[in-house]
């Protein structure tokens, strides 16, 4: 068994770091961060351009390889690079980190949370009014991309402002300018949309995964048997049926989250927060080299550590993989 | 007849009923709507710009003046057209790596199933998004490859598996004992007793692909001026919200709709091939 893990891990880490070198390759021959400097008024001197790259790692003039060596010697000692400003790309990786965490943390334990909830629920009451309603308001929100609801949500903001006077913010973290309680206050109203946009996506897809595992566990001896032995019909659905049927919706979990923390692209770039998310596409954007690759490896980490979290979760939830 | 029986149990099946419907309504909007509007897509009305939909434009028009109908009906085509065409492929392509690993098995299944797995830590977005500033100019098919090629890899993986079972099934050992070369008995019999598994994968896909193009073009990463798609409008339109919602409103209505008649066949296809599932 530690033999197996051992040489999973390997391969996992070697395929991150393929995975990573093949786009630092990539952006490094095909983003231009050059181009930022040239285009500049007053016109800067080329030498002056290259001993600034040369500087950040960055000339094109520099063959690809030798600046590929540097990257990942850095890389290693836990130095990525700098940015095509020539800011640390790790100061700016760890504050865009803390900032997808926040909105993310919330959104996903929130949005599985409520998932999975309504998803039992649904299962226990199958074919009555509520699992259908709840069927199909799943099956609707799900073919809504997340950046079409995202717009829909401001656009019922700014209805239901100017209807109510609330004052619901739909753009940025927090409202410069405050201090102490209305700036927590002001933090938490700025959540307020972004974490329905994260969440409602979620709960749909939770819930239908859990109602399907729900009704295939209910069915099962076990629960029989739990109901045999005495125990009241809320305390088995609850301590045996929910807990097995949770498996599957346990390792989703750790795979969106290890992926949302990228993949919440949208839904930061149209609420306006400067998180991981963000960060991928305006680096791109920006031909900030050495930024696309520490988000590329970041991704590529998280996913694997996603794996190991799944395998972790789905060990404590079932007793059959802690048996075997 | 297996077709027939499974034509009638997805006909009988009233979700799949109603996409099929759907779809279809959506198909005669998107290829003859344009012909009973009252203006061309590429025309300009100077006389009205970021105008709300009246009864000359009946969804209002866009900043240069281009009538929101006409546009956004020829954007709905171009998803269509990518939305299958990448669907088509990537279906396609994981039959035919998954298959061949599985029956060949070996250095090639190790291969190619390496490269899967590669394929699948990569973030696609992130790759497309680097690549197709190179495209620009480039056609569009370029982006229905690129889409392709990095949504096969997880049913390839499902292929494989039923592919080794498969393998040791009498009518296929009787075909490789007659000396029918391996890539035939793929196409012939492996590709064939997988068809269920493939429609599902390709219907499912065809939503993906529309999605995954409108997200793409929302950034500029997708189809590039002068072509238009449901996407590049939205993302146009997306600015323009709350004040002027009809430029974002009528397109992502067009997608949400089509996404969801498609999904409504899917899952309809889904009951009806797939004996396990339940209803």
């Amino acid at each position: 068994m530690g033999a197996y893990l051992l040489k999973r891990l390997v391969s996992n880490v070697l395929l991150v770091a393929i995975a990573a070198s093949m786009a630092y390759f990539l952006a490094a021959t095909s983003l231009n961060p050059r181009a930022k400097y040239e285009g500049r008024q007053p016109p800067v001197a080329e030498a002056v351009i290259d001993s600034t790259l040369d500087d950040y790692n960055l000339n094109d003039k520099k063959p690809v390889f030798e600046r590929y060596v540097t990257w990942v010697s850095g890389v290693v000692t836990g130095d990525l690079g700098k940015t095509w400003q020539g800011k640390s790309v790790n100061d700016e990786m760890g504050r865009r980190i803390g900032v997808s965490l926040r909105l993310l943390l919330i959104g996903t334990v929130l949005g599985s949370g409520i998932g999975v909830a309504v998803g039992a629920f649904a299962a226990i009451r199958q074919y009555r009014v509520s699992d259908r309603v709840i069927g199909v308001a799943a099956f609707v929100i799900m073919a809504v991309p997340v950046f079409v609801m995202a717009k829909m949500l401001t656009i019922g903001a700014v209805g239901m402002n100017e209807l109510l006077g609330t004052k619901l913010e739909y753009t940025g973290e927090y409202t410069p300018g405050l201090s102490g309680w209305d700036q927590t206050l002001s933090r938490l109203n700025h959540l307020i949309l972004p974490t329905i946009s994260l969440c409602l996506g979620q709960i749909a897809f939770y819930s239908r995964i859990q109602r399907n595992m729900m009704l295939d566990v209910l069915g099962q001896d076990f629960v029989r048997t739990a109901r045999a032995k005495g125990l009241s019909r809320k305390a088995a659905l609850l301590k045996h049926a929910l807990r097995t049927a949770l498996v599957p919706a346990a390792t989703y979990f750790a795979f969106t989250f290890g992926t949302l923390l990228t993949g919440a692209i949208f839904t930061e770039k149209i609420f306006g927060w400067n998180g991981m998310g963000a960060w991928l596409v305006d680096s791109i954007q920006q031909n900030d080299t050495n930024a696309v690759a520490a988000v590329n490896l970041f991704a590529a980490v998280c996913v694997l550590f996603a794996g190991l979290l799944s395998d972790f979760i789905v060990a404590a939830l079932d007793p059959r993989v802690r048996v075997s | 007849m297996r077709s027939k029986v499974v034509f009638a149990r997805m006909l009988r099946n009233r979700q799949t009923r109603y996409g099929l419907i759907a779809l279809l309504v959506l198909l005669l909007l998107a290829y003859v709507g344009p012909f009973f509007g009252p203006h061309d897509w590429l025309e300009k009305d100077f006389a009205a710009f970021m105008e709300p939909p009246s009864a000359d434009h009946w969804w209002g028009t866009t900043q240069i003046g281009q009538d929101v109908y006409a546009v956004a009906l020829h954007g709905m085509q171009k998803s269509i057209v990518i939305g299958f065409l990448v669907a088509l492929i990537s279906t396609g392509l994981a039959a035919l790596v998954g298959a061949s690993a599985g029956y060949f098995g070996g250095w090639l299944d190790k291969a190619l199933m390496w490269g899967a797995d590669l394929l699948l830590v990569l973030p696609s977005f992130l790759i497309i998004a680097i690549v197709s500033p190179n495209l620009r100019g480039g056609s569009w098919l370029w982006f229905v490859l690129l889409l392709a090629a990095f949504s096969w890899m997880i049913t390839s993986r499902v292929v494989r598996s039923m592919t080794l079972s498969l393998r040791e099934r009498e009518y296929i050992l009787a075909a490789r004992y007659m000396g029918i070369p391996g890539w035939k008995i793929i196409i012939r019999h492996v590709v064939p007793n997988l068809s269920s598994l493939l429609i599902i994968d390709a219907t499912l896909n065809v939503s993906a692909a529309i999605i995954g193009e409108a997200g793409l073009s929302f950034f500029g990463f997708g189809v590039q001026p002068p072509d238009v798609s449901l996407g590049t409008l939205i993302a146009a339109g997306s600015d323009k919200v709350p004040g002027y919602s009809w430029l974002f409103l009528f397109p992502s209505g067009l997608l949400v709709l089509l996404v969801l008649s498609v999904n409504l066949i899917g899952d309809g296809l889904r009951d009806a091939l797939d004996p396990g599932s339940n209803s």
